[in-house]
């Protein structure tokens, strides 16, 4: 029961993107296309599980007997960048379909700070190797549920005629913020 | 270097014009101390790692440098955050991971790669100042009208904090997540607006003569 609150507590009341405002850039960047979207956000969720477990095993077994914690910044990062790599090189030989779909995203993944976010917010709550899976999945499905939401509307937005000055970035952030405001409907659900 | 320090400030501002970096801009802007003291933080990243990115940039293969960046950056990350926390403790708990995040922020890595990379110690520690204080300074316009509008106060948690009246409607939502974005699109398109008028009065100037 307890796992189940905490992955709606990650996807959808603490949603990353618009309550914590975690991934901005990509959730602004690879919006514009629906497809583009959801692969970014499928590749998010995939590593974002992924560098949890790792990065969490890394912590406990490495980091904390070592007395190296304050080195955990820099092994987060590495973690997360090598792991990029090899889920890149894996998709490549194991599944060119999949890898051309998320191939372009997997990259620019290393620098989305919803990834090193939600390995430090586990450390910081000091969850277990389970809730730390858990967490992370339930942040990307939330990441996944806001870009593709998101880029709904933009392609809307596309289509209408709007004001000279607000073209672009401001016309996203606005409608980024009408999304925030309906997320913050769910905050007493838990 | 002026011209550097005015490319970074203004005509290439790192929020209003560039648009990124735009994580902790939203997340932490709920009071100036806070937008300042990130603002801050992250001018000193961008300072030490454009130094140091430019101090080894004949070390670095071009074939690595990604990864080398990384680690400067990470390491200069580390010890911001260490120096807030033994002397800022109030900001190191307000910014909460979005100090250790600095490491990630797209603008420190963008300077290393577009500009340190590519020129002397000097000029990089100068670009940094730059970016950052162009930072900073979009973080405190942002923070700033978050707190007015949102809490009445300005600068609350400074020594010269000041308090509007009662009297003064308080909007919770500036405070909230959504306030954020909708301050900042609103920011943003404002500034826009103001480059597009001042450029159309130079057109019809030119048409004059």
């Amino acid at each position: 029961m307890n796992l189940i609150l905490l992955f709606l507590s990650a996807a959808v009341v603490n949603n990353f993107v618009l309550t914590r405002f975690l991934g901005i850039c990509p959730f602004v960047g690879v919006s514009k296309k629906l497809d583009a979207a959801v692969g970014m956000g499928v590749a998010v969720t995939f590593v974002l599980t992924l560098s949890a477990a790792v990065a969490h095993l890394v912590y406990t077994n490495l980091l904390v007997p070592f007395d190296m914690v304050y080195l955990h910044i820099i092994a987060f990062i590495l973690i997360v960048a090598a792991l990029v790599q090899l889920v890149e090189m894996f998709l490549k030989k194991s599944s060119p379909t999949l890898y051309t779909a998320l191939g372009v995203y997997l990259p620019l993944i290393t620098t989305n700070c919803a990834i090193i976010g939600a390995v430090l917010i586990n450390m910081n709550e000091g969850y277990n190797f389970i809730e730390s899976v858990v967490h992370a999945t339930g942040a990307g499905v939330g990441f996944l549920m806001a870009i593709v939401v998101f880029a709904g509307i933009r392609e809307r937005i596309e289509r209408c005629d709007v004001p000279r000055s607000f073209r672009g970035f401001p016309i996203a952030l606005l409608a980024a913020g009408l999304m925030s405001i309906v997320f913050l409907g769910f905050a007493g659900l838990i | 270097m002026i011209k550097i320090l005015k490319r970074g400030i203004v005509s290439d501002n790192p929020i209003f014009v560039q648009a990124v970096a735009l994580c902790p801009a939203l997340a932490v802007t709920s009071t100036v101390f806070n937008g300042i003291g990130m603002g801050l933080a992250t001018t000193f990243a961008i300072l030490i790692t454009n130094v140091l990115i430019s101090l080894l940039r004949k070390a670095i293969p071009d074939k690595v440098r990604i990864p080398c960046f990384i680690v400067v950056i990470a390491g200069a990350v580390t010890v911001v955050n260490m120096l807030v926390e033994a002397f800022v403790p109030a900001l190191h708990a307000n910014l909460g991971i979005f100090l250790p995040l600095i490491a990630v922020n797209c603008i420190v890595l963008a300077r290393g790669e577009s500009f340190a990379f590519k020129n002397g110690p000097l000029r990089s520690a100068v670009d940094g100042i730059a970016m950052g204080l162009g930072f900073a300074l979009s973080l405190t316009l942002l923070s700033a009208v978050r707190e007015i509008l949102g809490s009445g106060t300005l600068f609350y948690g400074l020594p010269f904090a000041v308090t509007l009246p009662d009297s003064f409607p308080r909007t919770l939502l500036f405070i909230l997540p959504p306030g954020a974005f909708i301050t900042l699109a609103v920011l943003m398109a404002g500034l826009r607006f103001m480059g597009h008028l001042r450029r159309e009065r130079q057109f019809s100037k030119e048409a004059n003569v």
